[in-house]
């Protein structure tokens, strides 16, 4: 960290401003993107009114938002109903607190940075099942359920891809991942990445895998009971989570920061938006999933594949010890067809209907 | 708490109400769904919160008088509504339409056809969760017949355009051309969904095989439509009892064989192709001359009664009329396509999870201001 003077304490007050800021910042650039985005894909236009091509749009939205009225339902449980917007959202912030925005700048280089991200990142959880549950509404309760089960299925396939690239990278810094990645990782790991992509979308309750908001079933899952301000806060989470997945999949896989001529932390928010586009075109595209057809592809498809891929990979660390060669790239990229191919042949669904 | 004590959670069913005030429940419909965790166990649906007395009102006026009343039936395809009532008061009446009237008609109930099965489509898809792309494309398409619409009744929504005895005036000049470069368009935008949306695996796992309407069910409950065919009922008035001008024009009856949610939206789709051949036939064919019979604004019927019917894009709509030799019906009964479509979804909803009765809910394909008329 050459470029920067402070010391402990001053180190500790900038990042933690400038991470709030950036995720504030970046939650409404990413909600811009996304509705230009749709409204391209579905041939309309989109938010274009407010300010030049409609940029104030979300800063239009999150002052209405900020003005309504806070609506509390009579047989709600107050304090729980109260806190759990904030329990949702504070570990989606920590999460930033490990991402490496250019090489040193973060605000903790952890050792176990990606341990802390997969711990921490499974408290959002917590805030949504209270949530659901203190809002003593059905559908509430209904899209909590859906999201815990679906967080607890998804978090295996996740962690073992990142314990794939892990074993890649022989590190658990992000800082140390992203400095060490020459060849980016989702050419080393595509399979792992695609794996990660997946679950990250269930995590986070991205399209096709939004059962928890379900608008067309549950009306919005389990923030149907809030208004005003605790609102906005559930909606600042589910893109603020977007961001940090986009951000640890840019740091994991896309080499974070690196890329030529631009400034190191301009190529890590490139990419960061560059992935996000890929989620809004997910959700442009495709069905929503059926609950139980998320858990079976979790346990039945991504499961198996990132098991085979933690042991494909373990054994060729073994191989290559000191870091694997460019051709590995090709072997890689033809097992993850191969093991894709098999593993939807074998892919069942299995029950759907249940004998009442 | 002893190991056996967890495993044996006391669970009870619970009910939820879907409705009256639900994104997908196409309108002001409310179910009362008894649900095991994600599992329906029962619904009870509840209806009436969008009745107004459409047949009543029937009553207190002349019979032309009545037509754009039934343009606020089902308001996705009034155009088919006021034929069906228009064929009813001339089986009653006697009257014998001129032939371009009959083909103006025909083409206006098979563009009808094409907007609602867009809107049909689009909804379906919108309710298996596809974020409201196929559901834009969709509507984009329909924009185009509705601009026709437009163009020949001044109308987007509530057309009023058939009359007692024709249609109310003939079609601007620029129709027919606009006409011909629609079928065309439309062609290429049902290959172009059809690309999408076919073979996606998550369309097909959430509907293939789920909701299935046996054939015997659907033929008790007196079901009609794109949801009887696809059950493997092959029952099509145009075919089984031709009304206007249809025993003139070549078209298939697409049947479906499993009853699913997917045939149900495959039935859909190759109806609207079978809909463009038919406008192409009858703007081949369509001769000069009036487009309406010369019948009085006030239409006095010899006591009698008369039910008429055709295939509307949801299934038979019938019009009962009986008169009483005055200048208003009797009596005027509407048999609701949307409503008896709707009386065999328990059976098909048994069983599956929450979001397969959205689904199949949206396959049925009904308007609420139908069902409570």
């Amino acid at each position: 960290m050459t470029w920067w003077p402070g010391n402990y304490w001053w180190h500790w007050l900038f990042f933690t401003v400038v991470l709030i800021g950036f995720v504030l910042v970046m939650v409404l650039m990413v909600i811009y993107v996304e509705r230009r985005a749709l409204g391209r894909m579905q041939s309309r236009l989109g938010p274009n009114r407010t300010g030049p091509f409609g940029l104030f749009q979300p800063v239009a939205d999150a002052v209405k938002i900020l003005l309504k009225e806070n609506i509390v339902p009579d047989k709600a449980d107050k304090l729980v109903h109260w806190l759990a917007p904030v329990i949702a959202f504070a570990p989606v912030v920590l999460i930033f607190a490990v991402i490496p925005f250019q090489n040193g700048a973060l605000l903790a280089d952890l050792n176990i940075g990606i341990l802390f991200i997969i711990a921490v990142s499974s408290v959002t959880t917590i805030g949504v099942f209270m949530a659901g549950w203190g809002s003593s509404n059905k559908y509430s309760l209904l899209g909590a359920m859906r999201n815990v089960a679906a967080v607890v299925s998804y978090e295996m396939p996740l962690a073992l891809s990142v314990v794939a690239t892990v074993l890649v990278a022989g590190t658990m810094s992000l800082n140390g991942i992203v400095a060490q990645q020459t060849i980016p990782n989702i050419l080393l790991q595509p399979l792992g990445f695609l794996i990660f992509f997946a679950a990250g979308c269930a995590e986070i309750n991205r399209s096709p895998f939004d059962l928890m908001e379900a608008d067309q079933e549950l009306v919005a899952g389990f923030h149907t009971e809030y208004s005003g301000m605790k609102f906005a806060m559930f909606y600042l989470v589910e893109y603020a989570e977007a961001v940090a997945i986009a951000a640890i999949i840019t740091t994991l896989f896309l080499s974070g920061w690196k890329g030529p001529g631009l400034p190191p932390w301009l190529w890590f928010i490139i990419k960061i938006f560059v992935v996000f586009f890929l989620m809004v075109w997910t959700r442009a595209t495709f069905p929503r999933v059926r609950i139980d057809q998320l858990m079976a592809f979790a346990w039945k498809f991504l499961f198996p594949l990132a098991l085979i891929n933690l042991f494909i990979t373990a054994g060729q660390v073994l191989i290559w010890p000191d870091g694997l060669p460019w051709y590995v790239i090709f072997i890689n990229f033809a097992i993850a067809g191969v093991l894709i191919l098999f593993g939807s042949k074998l892919f069942k669904l299995g029950w759907g209907r249940s004998e009442v | 708490m002893t190991t056996t004590e967890m495993m044996t959670f006391k669970t009870e069913p619970f009910v939820l109400n879907f409705g009256p005030v639900h994104p997908s429940t196409h309108g002001v419909y409310r179910m009362r769904a008894t649900l095991d965790g994600e599992v329906i166990l029962d619904i009870e649906p509840v209806m009436g919160y969008l009745h107004r007395g459409i047949e009543k009102l029937a009553e207190e006026r002349t019979y032309s008088g009545f037509i754009p009343l039934t343009d606020r039936l089902d308001y996705i395809s009034p155009m088919s509504n006021n034929l069906a009532y228009c064929l009813a008061v001339e089986k009653l009446a006697g009257i014998k339409i001129p032939e371009r009237g009959d083909y103006l008609r025909v083409i206006m109930a098979e563009l009808q056809r094409l907007a609602n099965h867009c809107v049909a489509v689009g909804s379906f898809l919108n309710d298996c969760g596809a974020y409201y792309t196929p559901f834009m494309h969709a509507f984009r398409e329909r924009e185009k017949i509705v601009d026709l619409f437009d163009m020949v009744c001044g109308q987007r929504l509530t057309y009023n355009y058939m009359r007692i005895g024709g249609v109310s005036q003939d079609v601007p000049d620029e129709f027919l051309p606009a006409l011909k470069k629609l079928i065309g368009q439309f062609d290429r935008f049902i290959d172009e969904y059809e690309r999408f949306l076919k073979q996606n695996e998550i369309l097909l796992a959430r509907t293939k095989g789920v909701g299935v309407l046996s054939k015997e069910t659907a033929i008790n409950c007196g079901i009609s439509g794109p949801v009887a065919r696809a059950s493997g009922v092959s029952f099509d008035l145009r075919k089984v009892d031709p009304y206007s001008v249809y025993d003139r024009f070549q078209f298939d009856i697409p049947v479906g064989e499993a009853g699913d949610s997917y045939d149900r939206y495959r039935i859909r789709i190759e109806e609207m192709r079978q809909s463009l051949l038919i406008i192409a036939q009858a703007v081949k064919g369509i001769p000069g001359g009036p487009v309406r019979a010369d019948v009085p604004h006030i239409v006095r019927p010899p006591k009698g009664e008369a039910y008429g019917h055709l295939e509307a894009p949801k299934g038979e709509l019938g019009f009962y009329v009986v008169s009483d030799d005055s200048i208003a019906p009797y009596r005027c009964h509407i048999r609701p396509t949307s409503l008896i479509n709707l009386t065999a979804l328990r059976e098909m909803v048994k069983g599956w999870k929450v979001a397969d009765l959205i689904a199949i809910f949206g396959s049925i394909d009904i308007t609420m201001g139908e069902v409570d008329r």
